[in-house]
């Protein structure tokens, strides 16, 4: 005797989150029932594991013919077919578009193409993610990226707006898109210390600072939030008097020294440190034209500036004093002109630094 | 030129892809009434169109405004080939008909294709100006309402209950019919729910004429049928009771929705039009058969019996309740269960405009279910039902009812014949009392004392298809109970298998009866309400299954214990064999009365002195009633087969103790009934969730014994039950209500399908299809702070999966988040006639609707659990759609009555009707202070304190 079929509907539909959970690692049946078993579900029931894989197998079933709906949030709320309460559409959402943040350092700054698709075995592999999930958090990626790619308006509201995310996960994903927009490289060995959430706020701050949308002015063109505004990336060029004019560099020195001298331990390799910081830092910003070098934005950060403040030891708040005296002095010296400029670049280069900065 | 049906559509949503190269649809619909054709401009290029057409207009006679649907067909166009169908819309016009109904069904419904399922939505406005006709001789019945729940509507008062209203319909089925072989699956399916939509339309029609003629304006307990007898044609067939219902006027104090037993309304004798409403019965449907049955009787006939006072019951009208619930004090007395059942073998109906064979075959059960509850010195049968079961050409009938007396002033005067009806006893008991003479009994019963009033008669047990009347007194808790039997049987072809069936039936019955009385003695009930056996024929096999609902009624004796006795008790071994048996019942009988919180005042004594006293002495065995090759009728409902003692020499006999001691106990916080009610429950939550889970299970190895199916065919119900448990252990403490299992045993063309799989030489399937409500139980709060923190645990677990008025607020507040119009209507379905601690305050319409899903790609749809499941969510998004689109927002009284399932996985095949129905209404939450709907307050006589435990 063997059931041949078995289906259990309900008017408005039951989930188990347990369930929803295992199906979105990627759980086949098989494997879903035995964790469950394992979590102990059984006790106090008096059924038995086929009662179980009965049970699972409909309940993947439901979230498989709900997955359809799924890859347009907004469907489900207006949709027929299923009758689901509101805060359960918004659990079922919010989780089946959250991910691993393992995968997503992985695929962080790729482009989401076909040819990486094809790597998410290896992916994997290395992450102990099973394929399907990765597979499904590689399709969230570029399904988002896909649908803001063609929308004006800022990007988190976007993807708020049509995935119906909460306001953090709408972040998370708006960094994404931004990271596989510019092609960010994230995957050198140096880089390997930096979170996803490091990254996540760097972009944040990009997004908010250095794009065309971030002036607030919303009617132009597309994809204003996911580039870097090139009249300004321009204009980060004129920085490099900063480095170049001899004077410049002298008195912007003993402008900060002056200002740090007995507040830090690290006085004496800040002193020695300026020019070659200094350097690092404006040479980042003049590069950024070029596309290229846009895509090693964070490995220069680390190398140019904070492998070797690392090296020499400095604190936290060593970190933040200096940067902060930094980009103040800089309005000081009278000779240089680009003080908007300045500002625009040295506040994102400073909270991402501050971010980056740990071990 | 009586009505003007106006249509305007709207626009569309979630579109289906129909051009790949752009990913768009050139949408347009069709709007089809009759032979009547409209077209809205095509929409290009847009998956969510906005037409927003004209008022299409089509002038109609209210004859074809209740007999077709309105059909809308939504298309893509296609400049050089032939159009694409996208999908239908199939909406019944009827509940605009009645002035008490809706008044505009607008809203969202799902485009719906036979093929392919739900693509995308379509928002349609629909209204019917009516004009007044007075036409004696008019074909039609418009505002006459219909109600599938079988009580009087939540706010309606039954100023007259007129009785049994019949009608019947037949037409050969499309998917037979020579054209078929050319024409396409989804053209075939297509006209096959047309047919049956007009059918079910005329079928009401007809109907409704009777109801009109004789002077009422409403049905209730309408139940409508189909029997696809496949070669044979098509049968559309529904019974219902027909009414006068007085609407109560909204404001006024609702919450006595029925009229009080103090003061009942004024049932007045409805004249002459009784006269026409015989005549109308033989004129329209029993049409010319003399020298079959009865000849029908003159107008004169029933005109003679209103006058003269000695009534026989010879009335050609039958005096049938389809009705479970009442009015208080409508029921005087039950007799027990009457049911009767007819082998037929089917033939061609070769001309569909005179349907009289059927006819004349529900005729003829239709008589022995009267002469049967007259034997039981009843007037009248309530809870009357019909159904039939087919493989290939032989098709088995049923009906089955509860014989009763009802109360004279809440009757015409013609059926109150045999009335004793004594004003003493109480409501509580009266019930129980025996309508039949105490001296001439129609079979051997035990009768003793009622225990409630000591003033009457009862007898030990009582066996009745109704619900718990209100007013009751209950002893604990109820719970369900079933009765399951596997018979085989040999092949065999027509005249051979119908006598083979035939010769099967009584033998079957006997059992389900012995086996339902045990298990009620095991549960230490005297009692079965809801009672619902039914027999379903395979090509090598009869399957039976009884459920009920066990309940220990005051009134009647306590039950005494099961003994069990060997016939030879010469052997040691065998006696302590027997002795372990034994003890193991009574330990069974012990853990329930716990379970049940069964403990009788009084009376006990009288139990312990002699649990088996002599006269209830009786063998297992004894002869069966008679039956004919084409007839067998059995009266089981009556003490008379009470197996107190069980004889284990017989193989049966150590079978029944098998299936008695395997019966899995309940988890803790379950509790199931098949009765709209739990017995012994009072304090409902608000929460209910419907569901519908169907099963088919293969059998592997064809050589069977009996034992052997039994066996699996209790495991199978059973792990079905622990199924259900295990899925809804979240929302404990909870009550499955209307526990609704249906059987079948899938005919040869499928299993032959499955031949060619090797394994299994020659399988048969079972199918499950039930619907089931969860309502869930609040716990009272207990006394000390553990308790106190279990239940609010409880109550916050039965507002996540009961989320209604959550629902609600917070639907709204998330519009605003939401760029996309306004929320889906949340819609309630449940097979109650209530939905607990909420007030109907509308009634909408009747919801009858009847799909077929059809798929060539069975295995990408996920196999035949993938393909049936959405279907099933399909449907119930169909139901919830039109009962949104009619203003409503509960489906109350739904079921489903037919599920039919064949599949071919070699041609990665499957096809699959539904057929459901229920009632659309309008409902609104009373306040929560209002703890307990009004109906089940007044059931609280003697039970005190039977809530609260566990």
């Amino acid at each position: 005797m063997s059931v041949e079929l078995d289906v259990f509907v309900v008017n408005t539909t039951i989930m188990d989150e347990e369930v929803y959970q295992l199906w979105l690692d990627g759980y086949t049946v098989n494997d879903a029932v035995k964790v469950r078993m394992e979590g102990g579900v059984l006790e106090g029931c008096e059924a038995s594991a086929e009662v179980l894989h009965s049970d699972t197998m409909d309940q993947y079933r439901t979230f498989q013919m709900c997955e359809r709906l799924l890859h347009s949030p907004v469907k489900l709320a207006n949709q027929l077919l299923f009758q689901i309460p509101p805060h359960r559409q918004v659990m079922l959402i919010e989780r089946y578009y959250a991910f691993d943040s393992v995968f997503v350092r992985e695929v962080l700054g790729k482009k989401l193409s076909k040819g990486t698709k094809k790597d998410l075995d290896d992916v994997s592999a290395k992450t102990g993610v099973t394929l399907k999930s990765c597979r499904r958090q590689f399709d969230n990626f570029k399904r988002v990226f896909k649908v803001v790619e063609e929308l004006k308006g800022p990007l988190v509201e976007n993807i708020r707006q049509h995935f119906l995310l909460s306001d953090k996960l709408a972040r998370d994903y708006a960094a994404i898109v931004f990271f596989a927009n510019n092609r960010f490289e994230t995957g050198k060995k140096k880089l390997h210390y930096l979170t996803f959430q490091d990254f996540a706020f760097c972009a944040g701050q990009l997004i908010s600072n250095w794009t065309v949308g971030a002036l607030g002015d919303y009617n132009m063109v597309e994809d204003m939030d996911v580039d870097l505004e090139k009249e300004f990336l321009q204009d980060l060029k004129e920085l490099k008097i900063l480095i170049t004019d001899r004077d410049l560099l002298d008195q912007h020195k003993s402008l900060v020294c002056t200002a740090l001298r007995g507040k830090t331990k690290a006085f004496n390799e800040m002193e020695a440190n300026f020019k070659n910081l200094s350097r690092g830092l404006v040479n980042i910003a003049a590069k950024l034209t070029n596309t290229k070098e846009v895509r090693d934005f964070f490995i220069d950060l680390v190398e140019k500036f904070i492998e070797p403040c690392r090296s020499d030891k400095w604190t936290a708040g060593d970190m933040r004093l200096y940067l902060t005296h930094y980009t103040n002095s800089a309005h000081v010296l009278d000779t240089f002109k680009h003080q908007v400029v300045w500002d625009r670049y040295m506040g994102v280069i400073k909270s991402c630094i501050l971010k980056m900065y740990h071990d | 030129m009586p009505g003007k049906l106006k249509a305007k559509i709207v626009a569309g949503r979630h579109l289906p892809v129909m051009d790949r190269a752009s990913d768009l649809t050139d949408a347009f619909v069709e709007v089809k009434f009759g032979n009547t054709t409209f077209k809205t401009d095509v929409y290009p290029k847009s998956l969510n169109p906005q037409w927003n057409s004209e008022w299409f207009k089509f002038e109609v006679d209210d004859e074809d405004l209740q007999d077709e649907p309105l059909q809308i067909t939504v298309l893509d166009h296609d400049t050089y080939s032939a159009n694409d169908a996208i999908g239908k819309v199939y909406i019944d016009i009827d509940p605009l008909l009645s002035s008490e109904a809706a008044t505009v069904i607008s809203g969202w419904f799902p485009i719906y294709d036979t093929i392919h399922g739900i693509r995308g939505e379509i928002n349609v406005l629909v209204k019917v100006d009516l004009f007044n006709d007075l036409n004696r001789f008019r074909q039609s019945s418009c505002g006459v309402k219909f109600f599938c729940t079988t009580s009087i509507p939540r706010c309606y008062r039954a100023a007259l209950v007129h009785g049994f209203v019949e009608e019947l319909v037949v037409n050969e089925d499309p998917e037979y019919q020579w054209i078929d072989r050319i024409r396409t699956p989804r053209a075939s399916n297509e006209a096959r729910q047309r047919l049956i939509s007009l059918m079910s339309g005329e079928l009401q029609r007809k109907i409704g004429l009777k109801v009109l003629e004789m002077g009422g304006n409403a049905v209730v307990g309408y139940l409508q049928c189909f029997d696809l007898e496949g070669e044979s044609g098509l049968v559309v067939r529904a019974i219902g009771t027909a009414c006068t219902l007085d609407k109560l006027i909204p404001g006024s104090e609702i919450k006595e929705t029925l009229p009080s037993s103090s003061s009942p309304p004024p049932f007045s004798p409805s004249k002459l039009c009784s006269r026409q409403s015989s005549s109308s019965d033989t004129d329209l449907s029993l049409t010319p058969k003399m020298g079959k049955t009865p000849p029908p009787s003159s107008p004169f006939l029933t005109l003679c019996l209103l006058l003269s006072s000695p009534p026989t019951l010879d009335l050609t009208e039958f005096p049938f309740f389809t009705l479970t619930c009442f009015p208080p004090g409508f029921l005087v007395h039950i007799g027990g269960v009457v049911s009767a059942r007819s082998v037929k073998l089917l033939d061609r109906i070769h001309n569909p405009d005179e349907p009289e064979t059927r006819d004349a075959w529900w005729e003829e059960i239709r008589q022995e279910i009267k002469s049967h509850a007259k034997a039981l010195g009843c007037h009248a049968v309530v809870g009357y039902s019909e159904s039939t079961t087919i493989c290939e050409e032989v098709c088995i009938l049923s009906a089955s009812g509860t014989a009763a007396m009802l109360n004279p002033r809440f009757m015409r005067e013609g059926l109150c014949v045999y009335s004793r009806f004594d004003d003493a006893s109480p409501p509580s008991c009266g019930f129980c009392h025996i309508p039949y003479d105490e001296f001439n009994m129609p079979f051997p019963a035990q009768l003793t004392y009622c225990y409630h009033c000591r003033r009457q008669k009862v007898p030990d047990v009582l066996f009745t298809t109704i619900d718990l009347p209100a007013e009751a007194a209950v002893t604990g808790k109820g719970c369900l109970i079933q009765a399951r039997l596997c018979r085989t049987k040999k092949k065999a072809q027509g005249e051979v298998n119908a006598t083979a069936i035939s010769n099967l039936l009584p033998f079957m019955e006997y059992e389900l009866h012995t086996q339902l009385m045990n298990k009620l003695k095991l549960r230490c009930m005297n009692a079965l309400f809801g009672l619902r056996i039914q027999i379903s024929v395979g090509e090598n096999m009869l399957l039976g299954l009884a459920s009920a609902t066990g309940v220990y009624l005051s009134a009647l004796p306590a039950p005494g214990g099961i003994q069990i006795a060997g016939k030879t008790p010469s052997d040691l071994s065998y006696d302590q064999h027997i002795s372990t048996m034994q003890k193991r019942i009574n330990d069974t009988i012990a853990m329930n009365k716990e379970l049940y919180n069964i403990h009788p005042p009084e009376c006990i004594e009288e139990v312990v002195g002699s649990p088996i006293p002599d006269r209830q002495r009786s063998r297992l065995f004894r002869s069966t009633s008679e039956s004919s090759d084409e007839l067998s009728e059995l009266d089981l409902s009556h003490g008379k087969k009470d197996a107190f003692v069980l004889e284990i020499d017989d193989t049966d006999a150590v079978e029944d103790i098998q299936s008695l001691l395997t019966d899995a106990p309940m988890p803790a916080g379950f509790y199931s009934c098949n009765t709209e009610v739990m017995p012994g429950i009072y304090n409902w939550t608000s929460g209910l969730q419907m569901f519908t889970s169907v099963r088919v299970y293969r059998l592997n190895n064809a050589n069977l014994t009996n034992q052997g199916l039994n066996k699996i065919f209790t495991d199978l119900c059973e792990n079905l039950l622990k199924s259900l448990y295990f899925k809804l252990r979240s929302m404990i403490p909870c009550c499955l209500c209307h526990l609704n299992f249906t059987v079948a045993v899938p005919e040869e063309e499928l299993i032959q399908v499955r031949r060619h799989t090797p394994k299994n030489t020659s399988p048969i399937l079972f199918i499950f299809p039930i619907n089931i409500l969860v309502s869930i139980r609040e716990l009272e709060f207990g006394e000390n702070e553990e308790q106190l923190q279990f239940s609010m645990e409880l109550s916050s677990s039965s507002e996540r999966c009961s989320p209604l008025p959550e629902v609600r607020s917070r639907s709204l507040r998330s519009t605003r988040s939401l760029p996309c119009g306004a929320p889906v209507t949340v819609v309630k379905m449940t097979p109650l006639s209530f939905l607990p601690r909420t007030r109907i305050v509308k009634y909408l319409g009747i919801i009858n609707m009847f799909f077929i899903r059809e798929t060539t790609s069975l295995r990408e749809e996920g196999g035949v659990s993938g393909f049936l499941h959405s279907f099933i969510a399909e449907v119930f998004a169909m139901v919830r759609a039109h009962v949104a689109a009619l203003g409503g927002n509960a489906v109350v009284s739904y079921s489903m009555k037919e599920c039919v399932f064949m599949e071919n996985p070699n041609k990665n095949q499957a096809q699959c009707l539904i057929n459901v129905s229920g009632d659309a209404v309008i409902f609104v939450r009373e306040s929560d202070q209002e703890a307990i709907p009004p109906l089940i307050t007044c059931g609280q006589t003697s039970t005190t304190g039977a809530d609260g435990t566990t």
